[in-house]
């Protein structure tokens, strides 16, 4: 599924300091009943964000109007538990482009990378920086800056450079996804199946 | 060079390695369910392209079915529509489907082994984290996002880094009353969830080499849960014995088996091969584990007290937040807590010997009054096992329902979700926020574990009972 292409990417963020947030929080499992990939960002954090009768929870961050913005900052281990690629199509679907933490769970930064959501992993101590100043001032912004593969504080001028694999790199910035490539080498597949002991 | 496990498995199925990024993955086995394909099968029509190996993947609807009157249509139109998705779809690209009330029906990760679909040696992949299930065979087994569900399908490879490799040795014996979820729950309470996260673990030691092909498929599903990618233990005579002669195996006798089974027998960690992390534990200090918390790695011994948030790593403000919800408190003892709901099945622990371990503690008692019991078999084989081993009896007579095969309260997306506040005993993998039902509050054990609750209506130590 095509995605838009990222390039830098500056805004205001909003900030999750909570730890291991896992897909079943980002998206409940009763919300994957869908068939197409519509409305999921409706229930993104479904159960952070609304009572059960379906009033907003009015102390959660996504229900605080002082914050928004297109970067979501989250805590350590974001994204663990479920495979679940709709997680990372909330994120999408709700308008994030770009999460923000000091560690990611593997599967849910692989699906982020496929659907065109940046996840940039940085330090704890720049994160903690970062979580100050948005708390400080919601209007801070934040600029990622994929092709120099830096995040930049505005507000202080503090950068770091975070990893992200030349080809990924690409892809992102060209909105291109794994498909087009592996369907270019399909007898190559083909011979190399043939040959397979089991 | 010297070689683990993991690298001879990899390493045999690299298609190509991308200069500056991932190596292109040859997958042997690939398995699909209702709800994470639905979508993976539109990009592939949108874009027009065909299965490329439609003999390489298996369709089960497992995670959205009801486990009661699975002869009746379903009830849930979304539901019913995921299940039609996958049928239609399955049919129409030439996929095996075995939907709900097909006689080899099933949770997608109890099937496969059952049908010998899982193979020592193999690459496989589901849109399912627990598919790390599958490296109990020796297998690089791993869950995978709906993207690259829609890859394999188009062109049977997925695009990954390889990972780092770590080994968890786990020497001695273990005591009486621990089971493989108490191994796996204790390791995970050691490393925590993003201990492995990176890395793909190959557990070795005297424990898994005495364990059973049913434990060691409880210990590899839970490798996701400390944030690793997959686990794997070598294949031995255990595993041969398990795969020879069933359906999707090569064929027990002539040139296919013994071509296997030369292949089968490379498949062990070289002794001077290196791993990049390692640790070892002393598998005779293990207890019956229980979880107390938010995340599968807030887990202690059944008899200990709930730690103070001082003691674990992680944000305080995150430990009191899931204690909070769990209504426990800091020194809280567990033994005694009444509970609510037990739940017995998943993929985790929804096999025969869970059962058996189950009725081991149950026959002759009664399920207690307060307490409301789930027992969800595996898989149309597990059930048809429970009922000819006399297991069914047991229940019965004990007060005991048996429902239907299916994912069921593991991730309730049917209509077996525990309600708000309540407290469940539960042998699935995953006890955070709302898992089991907005506002439930599991408690992640073993089925001795969750049987001596279900006697007793509280956290019971499932050794006073044996
Ligand atoms: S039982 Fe739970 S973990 Fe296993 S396949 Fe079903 S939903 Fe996934």
């Amino acid at each position: 599924m095509a995605y838009d292409k990222f390039t830098i990417l500056k805004s205001t963020a909003v900030p999750l300091p909570i730890e291991n947030v896992d897909t079943d929080q980002i998206i409940p499992a009763r919300f994957l009943k869908a068939t197409e990939r519509v409305g999921f960002g409706d229930n993104l954090f479904r159960d952070w964000r609304y009572n059960t009768d379906g009033t907003p929870k009015t102390d959660f961050v996504l229900n605080n109007p002082t914050y928004k913005g297109k970067i979501l900052l989250g805590g350590k281990n974001f994204g663990s538990g479920s495979s679940r690629e709709h997680a990372a199509w909330a994120i999408y679907d709700y308008g994030f482009r770009a999460v923000v933490s000091s560690f990611f769970a593997d599967i849910f930064r692989g699906n982020c990378l496929n659907i065109g959501v940046l996840p940039v992993q940085i330090s704890p101590a720049f994160l903690e920086n970062i979580f100050t100043e948005v708390h400080k001032n919601p209007e801070t912004e934040i600029e990622i800056d994929l092709k120099a593969q830096t995040i930049t504080l505005l507000a202080t001028g503090e950068k770091e450079s975070f990893d992200i694999s030349s080809y990924k790199k690409d892809n992102m910035m060209n909105g291109f996804d794994d498909i087009d490539y592996l369907q270019n080498m399909k007898s190559e597949i083909q011979e190399f199946a043939a040959q397979l002991p089991i | 060079m010297s070689k683990t496990l993991f690298d001879k498995v990899w390493d045999g199925h690299v298609v190509r390695k991308i200069e500056g990024g991932p190596d292109v993955l040859f997958i042997d086995r690939h398995l699909i369910h209702e709800v994470t394909s639905p979508v993976a099968f539109l990009g592939l029509k949108s874009r027009g392209i065909k299965v490329l190996y439609p003999e390489r993947t298996f369709a089960t609807a497992d995670h959205n079915t009801p486990t009661i009157n699975q002869h009746l249509p379903v009830e849930d139109p979304l539901s019913a529509n995921q299940l039609k998705a996958l049928e239609s779809n399955s049919n129409e690209y030439g996929i095996s489907h075995w939907g709900l009330g097909h006689q080899k029906n099933g949770i997608v990760h109890v099937v496969g082994p059952e049908y010998g679909i899982t193979q020592p040696g193999a690459t496989i992949v589901c849109g399912d984290s627990h598919t790390s299930t599958h490296g109990a065979f020796g297998a690089i087994a791993f869950g995978i996002g709906t993207s690259e569900v829609e890859m394999v399908l188009a062109t049977q490879c997925i695009m990954q880094p390889k990972p780092q490799k770590m080994r968890i040795n786990i020497t001695g014996s273990l005591g009486y009353g621990v089971t493989p979820k108490d191994v796996a729950l204790f390791i995970i309470s050691q490393l925590t969830t993003s201990g492995a996260t990176g890395y793909f673990v190959e557990y070795a030691g005297k424990v898994f080499e005495e364990m059973t092909m049913e434990g060691r498929m409880t210990v590899c599903n839970l490798s996701i849960e400390m944030g690793a990618r997959g686990g794997m233990i070598a294949p031995d005579e255990t595993t041969i014995n398990y795969v020879k002669g069933r359906e999707f195996s090569p064929s027990a006798d002539g040139e296919a088996w013994d071509k296997a089974l030369a292949y089968y027998k490379t498949l062990k960690t070289d002794d001077d091969a290196v791993f990049d992390k390692e640790y070892t534990f002393d598998g005779s200090l293990i207890e019956p584990m229980i979880t107390y918390g938010t995340n599968p790695g807030m887990g202690i011994g059944i008899s200990k007290d709930i730690p103070d948030a001082g003691s674990v790593e992680g944000g305080v403000s995150t430990y009191e937040k899931s204690l909070n919800y769990m209504g426990f408190h800091e020194g809280d003892h567990m033994i005694g807590k009444p509970i609510d709901y037990v739940f017995i099945g998943s993929c985790t622990n929804g096999r025969i010997e869970d059962f058996r371990a189950f009725a081991s503690i149950v026959k002759g008692r009664k399920k207690a009054d307060n307490v409301t019991a789930w027992l969800v078999p595996g898989s149309h084989i597990v059930e048809a096992k429970i009922k000819e081993e006399g297991l069914l009896d047991i229940f019965t007579e004990a007060g005991f329902v048996l429902r239907q095969p299916g994912c069921s309260a593991c991730l309730a997306m049917n209509d077996d979700k525990i309600p708000a506040g309540k407290y469940a005993v539960s042998t699935s993998n995953r006890n955070f926020e709302g898992r089991q039902g907005p506002g439930s509050r599991t408690l992640l054990a073993s089925p001795l574990v969750a049987a001596a609750a279900a006697v007793t209506g509280k956290v019971t130590d499932p050794r006073e009972l044996l």
